[in-house]
């Protein structure tokens, strides 16, 4: 399993767009993929997961992948952060 | 058979064409027991693979016709409906509980759309409950095997029948097959009005019934000029508004010829005639109408259409755009005005009692001036390509407009020392909608470069009648004396301090107030591009010695609205 933690750094928190981009990235992906925020785990490729968590400037998130292409999908996913400037 | 049908003309023109009825269809279902869940959750899957092949075409097609950002909400209806979470949860409540896939879906769409609806300190999460709902009377309109009207899958000509039309459904209209609109609800100031004018379509709004009178597929006639909709007309009626709209394209093409000429009264007085924009683009169209300015360039659409505050630099362009499309004619942006009816995904508002009373417009700006200087920096940056002006929106004191003017001077300040090239010659004005602020208009003349008077604000202020509000319709009344004589100490005021005043609400393109406000001196006259040529026209007959004598006799002697009408009628005939 492969796990990486994020600041997240946008004003708007990871909510609108930057949310469906996230979810995008990780559906590519065979592998379980979630995202952990405050105590509450979801399915990264669940865009009403993500959304549920409300997650907003400053949040520190852990992400999790498991599965063959777990290292591929953690690479896109932190592209896809930082890409977007959603967080570091 | 032949019917007729009465509204609120809305958008000048005639138009004939098969119907569309762009209402929803019944989706009530029962919730029944099931035997084989293996089979049921196979017409789930084939309901969702439907909706998304249709979802896949109108996306496309809306980004073909309207443009990617239009295109986008599409695609966070296909992200939805890709969801594992949601559609596994679909599938274990028909396989456990065997009810039909019908019941299932909205037994869990109805509690997620309940979790986001519940976010009521995320205006943005409360959105997205919309798209939710919107998904899931997709699938359910496969289930159940009926069709949901898709507008932007439109590739005939046609008049659009509908209840009410909203944002998002004009945004998927396109202009070349749709030919005309008529709506159940709404007036001549409601947003499916003002968008009708915007796109040049006929419209017919208010009719109360069009709904329940006319059938998909009905021939429909659609006279914007007086409001009228003729449904299965018979071939005189036919021949009849064909003539009709033939002589009123020969008084379009007439208007046509006054598109460079100055707006004049008949006994000389020149007056300027404007066009109400809202985004850069519009500027095509007020340029075409013959429009002298730009009186309102609305910077909503700026916030509205995005997902995070627009950036500096691009509002800079936005403005750029706008100014050089006017080549050296004045266009006056007016600043945020959000709050209201108008909110922000991304930005949050406490809920409020009454939000027009509220927190909205200068009040924003001028307590998040984070927001506000970044606006004002790309507007002077816009400055030098062209002949900006400045106003802001909502002001009632005289301290809120010193307030607003001393941050513009700071970041004028600011970018002359970094050396931009700012234009030296900006107005910066003031909206008057606020009845306390119209009161102290002598002060305010002191201070700001030029007044631009908001009808349907001051109105509803003056007569505290919210103008959504079809109870007490009756208040909306431009030319009762009370709003007469407002209007009268606002331009006396701003010439006695030798500044001008403008009028950007829909009262400006009237045709009855147009003598009055003509009398009473106003110098500009913002509308809708399209009653630019047709307002040019008018007034070309009118005297401005006589308007001015009604003017003083409406907003001396008249008791009543019906009286000032009246008198416009003797004095115009």
């Amino acid at each position: 399993m492969e796990k990486k933690e994020f600041h997240v750094i946008a004003e708007t928190g990871i909510h609108a767009r930057p949310a469906t981009l996230l979810v995008q990235a990780a559906s590519k992906f065979n592998s379980d993929i979630t995202l952990e925020y405050q105590g509450k785990s979801v399915n990264l490729k669940s865009i009403m997961g993500v959304m549920s968590l409300g997650v907003g400037q400053n949040a520190d998130v852990v992400i999790s992948a498991d599965g063959a292409d777990e290292a591929e999908a953690i690479a896109a996913i932190t592209e896809t952060m930082t890409k977007e400037g959603l967080a570091e | 058979m032949t019917k007729m049908l009465k509204g609120i003309a809305a958008s000048d023109g005639i138009a004939a064409a098969k119907a569309y009825m762009l209402v929803q269809p019944d989706l009530s279902f029962s919730e029944t027991s099931i035997d084989d869940p293996a089979a049921e959750v196979k017409r789930l899957e084939d309901a969702v693979s439907a909706s998304k092949g249709e979802l896949e075409a109108i996306k496309q097609k809306a980004a073909e016709n309207l443009g990617a950002e239009e295109a986008e909400v599409f695609e966070a209806h296909l992200t939805i409906l890709a969801d594992p979470e949601m559609i596994g949860q679909i599938e274990d409540k028909i396989k456990n509980e065997k009810i039909n896939a019908e019941a299932a879906l909205k037994s869990v769409t109805d509690m997620f759309i309940a979790m986001f609806e519940s976010m009521t300190d995320n205006a943005y999460m409360q959105e997205r409950a919309g798209d939710i709902r919107d998904v899931t009377k997709r699938v359910m309109s496969h289930l159940l095997g009926v069709t949901l009207p898709n507008p932007a899958l439109i590739n005939e000509e046609v008049v659009i029948v509908a209840h009410d039309l909203t944002p998002s459904d004009t945004a998927q209209l396109d202009r070349n097959f749709v030919k005309g609109f008529i709506t159940d609800i709404g007036g001549r100031t409601s947003h499916s009005a003002i968008m009708s004018r915007t796109l040049e379509i006929p419209a017919v709004v208010g009719s109360g019934s069009a709904t329940s009178e006319i059938n998909e597929g009905d021939m429909v006639i659609i006279d914007g000029i007086s409001g009228d909709a003729v449904v299965d007309p018979t071939a005189e009626q036919l021949a009849e508004y064909e003539q009709k709209a033939a002589d009123f394209k020969a008084q379009k093409a007439e208007w046509q010829q006054l598109k460079d000429a100055k707006s004049v009264s008949k006994d000389g007085k020149e007056v300027i005639l404007g066009a109400n924009i809202g985004t850069p683009k519009d500027v095509v169209g007020a340029v075409d109408n013959g429009a002298e300015a730009v009186g309102l360039f609305r910077s909503e659409f700026l916030y509205m259409d995005a997902s995070e505050l627009p950036s500096e630099e691009e509002q800079f362009k936005a403005y750029k755009e706008a100014v050089e499309g006017m080549n050296g004619k004045q266009v006056v942006v007016r600043t945020m005005d959000i709050g209201g009816d108008k909110d922000l995904p991304y930005l949050p508002l406490p809920e409020e009692e009454n939000p027009f009373l509220g927190y909205r417009a200068i009040r924003i700006s001028l307590d998040r001036q984070d927001i506000f200087r970044t606006q004002l920096r790309a507007l002077l940056r816009a400055s030098h390509y062209g002949r900006l002006a400045i106003m802001f929106p909502m002001i009632a004191t005289v301290k809120e407009f010193k307030d607003a003017k001393a941050i513009f001077e700071e970041e004028r300040a600011k970018l002359v020392k970094e050396g931009i090239p700012v234009s030296d010659d900006i107005e910066v004005g003031m909206m008057m909608e606020i009845p306390a602020a119209a009161m102290i208009a002598d002060k305010l003349a002191k201070y700001a470069d030029f007044f631009s008077i908001g009808t349907n604000d001051l109105i509803q202020y003056s007569m505290a009648a919210d103008r959504g509000n079809e109870r007490v319709s009756y208040l909306y009344q431009p030319y009762n004396p009370s709003i007469l004589r407002l209007i009268k100490n606002i331009i006396d005021a701003s010439h006695k301090e030798g500044k001008w005043t403008g009028m950007c609400g829909e009262m400006a393109g009237d045709q009855v107030a147009v003598p009055l406000l003509l009398g009473l001196g106003l110098d500009e006259f913002s509308m809708s591009a399209t009653s630019i040529l047709k307002t040019r026209s008018l007034l070309k007959k009118l005297d401005s010695a006589k308007m001015q004598e009604l003017a003083q006799k409406a907003v001396e002697d008249c008791e009543t609205t019906e009286e000032v009408e009246a008198l416009v009628a003797e004095y115009t005939k």
